[in-house]
């Protein structure tokens, strides 16, 4: 935002370009949840681009994106987050953007010194270079803290205008945001992927553990974010829905995994993926139990729901507490 | 003067607006196109992409967890 107004102020016309991975956080979880319904549920992208005047280009990266996520030539962050693979693939893809309508450069509202990751000095450069954008790429933030790119040298811009910020400190640009008169803007501290969420990561991998390869569907990651997962076995997990929001959205999905609800008592849905024998049906029949009102009863009747439709009760007692080791929370 | 449907039901932020957005890019000027969601964030994201690229809400409702705006397509 402080980086397009930047450049707009100097009287050039600026566009923005939103890319969806399939990881953003933007909204899905709160659309979700009951809990959330408080939160504003705007685009935050969408937002920005309405505040500073511009159009905005939303993009489906969600295909293309797998390959950076899957093997990620600088590796990941801390958790599954390969921030600089996923930086250099967004630039590079607006460098084809750029090419395809007619636009001249490329900015950014990256800072030196930022994040740990992918906005250091050293990556600066590597950004610019492996996405081909090179001096297309101007960060208007901390350009003058670089060397003087194309729309700087061409005199596009006044490289006199641009900024010299670094570090992880948001004061300077708390104060241009105040300058500008924005008094609402997006959350400063990165937290727009659910990939550098620790809980969300360790989901990922087990999924990918668990199927023996790294390819994923969006149906795949967009679960990851909804509900309890519990994996008792290898080879089946129990998405739990949390709340009334959850089992809506989960209901969606009833015709592509074994189903569970309670018929006894009230209780979550719960879907089964993987491939689980009957005795692991019965299992999980007591784990669904054990996640609604009849928790402490001495039999709960199960309602299971296979793919093809068919329809059985299965009358259980609920786990107890101790007998779920707490590795069988993903 | 077209008017279209698009099922934008299950698909969470932001992807009924990208599929908003590329539907309108195959309609006229005056087409209108009815989008059925069930995320309630629609209800903000679409309008406010409908003013940043100069097109129409004509009508937004919501009901049984089901949300429906009417789009007039107003620019090419």
């Amino acid at each position: 935002m402080l980086a397009a107004k930047t450049i707009m102020e100097q009287g050039v016309h600026v566009e923005g370009i939103n890319f969806f991975t399939g990881f953003c956080v933007e909204g899905h979880t709160h659309a979700i949840r009951e809990k959330d319904k408080a939160k504003p549920k705007r685009n935050n992208s969408l937002w920005v681009a309405e505040q500073l005047g511009m159009k905005l280009h939303i993009v489906d990266v969600i295909e293309e994106y797998k390959n950076v996520l899957i093997n990620p030539k600088h590796g990941y962050g801390a958790h599954m987050n390969p921030c600089l693979d996923c930086k250099i693939f967004m630039v590079n893809k607006a460098k084809q953007w750029i090419v395809e309508n007619d636009f001249d450069f490329i900015i950014t509202g990256e800072v030196i010194g930022q994040r740990p990751m992918s906005q250091r000095k050293a990556t600066m450069p590597i950004v610019a270079k492996e996405s081909g954008a090179d001096d297309l790429l101007l960060r208007p933030l901390c350009a003058k803290n670089l060397p003087a790119t194309l729309p700087e040298r061409e005199g596009w811009v006044d490289r006199e205008k641009l900024h010299d910020i670094t570090g992880r400190s948001r004061k300077p640009q708390i104060a241009m945001a105040e300058q500008f008169g924005f008094d609402d803007y997006s959350q400063p501290a990165g937290g727009c992927c659910f990939l550098t969420d620790k809980s969300y990561s360790a989901k990922l991998v087990d999924l990918w553990k668990s199927q023996g390869h790294k390819e994923y569907q969006l149906d795949d990651v967009m679960l990851l974010k909804v509900g309890r997962h519990i994996r008792p076995q290898p080879n089946f997990k129990l998405i739990v829905a949390r709340e009334e929001g959850e089992g809506r959205f989960l209901q969606g999905y009833k015709n592509e995994f074994i189903s569970m609800i309670s018929l006894s008592h009230r209780g979550p849905l719960v879907l089964i993926d993987g491939t689980p024998s009957a005795e692991d049906l019965y299992l999980a029949a007591q784990i669904t139990a054990r996640f609604g009102q009849g928790r402490d009863a001495e039999q709960v009747d199960i309602n299971v729901t296979m793919i093809d439709g068919s329809e059985r009760t299965l009358q259980v007692k609920p786990i107890r507490d101790e007998d779920m080791p707490k590795a069988w929370y993903v | 003067m077209t008017i279209e449907t698009l099922n934008a039901r299950r698909l969470l932020c932001p992807l009924p607006v990208i599929r908003t957005q590329d539907k309108v890019k195959q309609l006229k000027v005056g087409d209108r196109l009815e989008v059925i969601c069930t995320d309630p964030g629609v209800m903000q994201d679409i309008p406010a992409w409908c003013r940043i690229n100069g097109h129409k809400v004509i009508a937004a409702t919501a009901g049984n967890h089901e949300y429906t705006l009417l789009i007039e397509v107003c620019s090419s």
